[in-house]
């Protein structure tokens, strides 16, 4: 019976779905968490972007790179839900800040460690999720690009703009702009 | 040897090792010879060492059961929300069960919902009027206000027609159409090659608001997205990298106007 066959290849669908999204998890919500800074509220962002994922699955590109689709999910997500948590209350508690890591930083390291967090923090969400992708998830420019719908260049100048942002908070403010000034800027 | 000058995305490429070996010796000379920028650069490579410490283990966590795709994925099965599973479903009965034909109707019932049916929508109905070449709207651009009043009123909202002429797109002309979720405004539009976009719009129950998405099929690209409880989703036989601008010009538009 012919329908047969094609019963065989939904299911065939269905194995490579489950395939390409379950690895992706673990990464996902690091992505998440590190942006919310919250485990419960990541994870219920996790399992909505699986759920449209899973739901939208047949209208991805084919051929497409899954990660970068589900990421582009998942971002869309935490922006929607971090515009909401500011439109609420605009405190941010640092102090709580590490209830969400894995494995708080030792004591004699802490205080570096808590200074880099607390300046990750501050930067602007769209330079924070640069950061993110780059640095942590290992997303190639391109992709981080696909991800927040920019061009690879302003994916460059936010990276470039939220390192420096990052390196002035933890140094104190050490030797900046001066000297950078003769590089040329890509935006 | 001295080619292109060293750019900053040189060095941040250089701290993300992403720079191929010929360009990572040069970046590597230029930083010898400029300790200071190269004391900068050191802060940035031992600033992500520091992330990637506190953040990387994140993902050594087990995941919780909420997050098992298996079983997201048998859930989603059970209401048959998406066409594919329904169908996968109704083989099953056809295959396996002595079911009749009222068991299927139920369960293939709800096919698709929110954007994800929007765009389905925008697609079928971009696969039947766009190859039309006698009638493929039924009021023609020239009769624009009139087309306005009649989509607004069947929709019951006011819809107003998006101008893609800075992209290249002219205005066709446009008719209302059957969704299974109620009347939908089509809007038609052609370039100079004579490609159509097509664009359906209609009142949202689910996904009152939602973010753009990419949903493609075959040589067809689109974008769905809805706002303020209103659906839009542009399609047609380009490249989605052509599509999403003109997609985002559409949202910009329609949010300038509400």
């Amino acid at each position: 019976m012919p329908q047969c066959e094609h019963m065989l290849l939904m299911v065939a669908i269905m194995t490579d779905m489950i395939q390409l999204l379950e690895p992706l998890i673990p990464a996902l919500r690091r992505y998440a968490r590190s942006l919310l800074r919250d485990r419960t509220a990541a994870d219920d962002l996790v399992q909505d972007c699986l759920e449209r994922a899973i739901a939208h699955w047949s209208q991805r590109r084919a051929g497409g790179d899954a990660r970068s689709w589900v990421f582009t999910i998942l971002h869309n997500l935490a922006m929607t839900e971090l515009k909401r948590r500011a439109a609420r209350s605009s405190d941010v508690d640092f102090e709580s800040a590490e209830a969400w890591l894995p494995a708080p930083p030792s004591q004699e390291s802490g205080l570096h460690y808590r200074e880099l967090l607390r300046a990750l923090a501050m930067l602007p969400e769209e330079q924070r999720a640069v950061v993110l992708l780059v640095s942590i998830e290992d997303l190639s420019y391109t992709d981080a690009a696909k991800v927040l719908r920019i061009p690879v260049g302003t994916v460059m100048s936010r990276l470039s703009r939220a390192r420096e942002k990052l390196r002035e908070s933890v140094n104190g403010n050490s030797a900046g702009p001066a000297e950078r000034s003769h590089l040329r800027r890509v935006k | 040897m001295n080619s292109r000058p060293i750019t900053e995305d040189d060095l941040n490429a250089f701290v993300d090792q992403r720079l191929d070996s010929a360009r990572h010796a040069e970046v590597e000379a230029y930083l010898e010879a400029h300790p200071e920028i190269a004391k900068r650069v050191e802060g940035y490579t031992s600033q992500r060492d520091r992330l990637r410490t506190l953040l990387l283990p994140i993902a050594d966590e087990p995941i919780p059961p909420a997050l098992n795709v298996r079983h997201l994925a048998e859930v989603r099965a059970r209401p048959f929300r998406s066409q594919w599973w329904a169908a996968a479903a109704a083989m099953v009965l056809i295959c396996f069960g002595g079911a009749g034909g009222w068991t299927l109707r139920g369960i293939s019932d709800p096919p698709l919902r929110g954007v994800a049916s929007l765009a389905q929508e925008a697609a079928d109905n971009y696969a039947v009027y766009s190859p039309d070449h006698l009638h493929p709207v039924e009021l023609r651009a020239i009769a624009s206000s009139e087309l306005v009043d009649w989509v607004s009123q069947r929709l019951g909202r006011r819809v107003d027609i998006p101008n893609l002429e800075a992209s290249g797109y002219r205005f066709m002309g446009g008719r209302v159409v059957a969704t299974p979720h109620g009347p939908a405004a089509l809007f038609m539009y052609d370039n100079d090659h004579g490609i159509r976009l097509v664009m359906l719009t209609r009142p949202m129950t689910l996904d009152q608001e939602a973010p753009m998405l990419p949903l493609s099929q075959g040589e067809i690209s689109g974008f769905s997205w809805a706002a303020k409880g209103m659906g839009y989703s542009l399609v047609g036989p380009v490249q989605s990298q052509t599509l999403h601008p003109i997609a985002d010009e559409v949202r910009r538009q329609i949010a300038g106007e509400a």
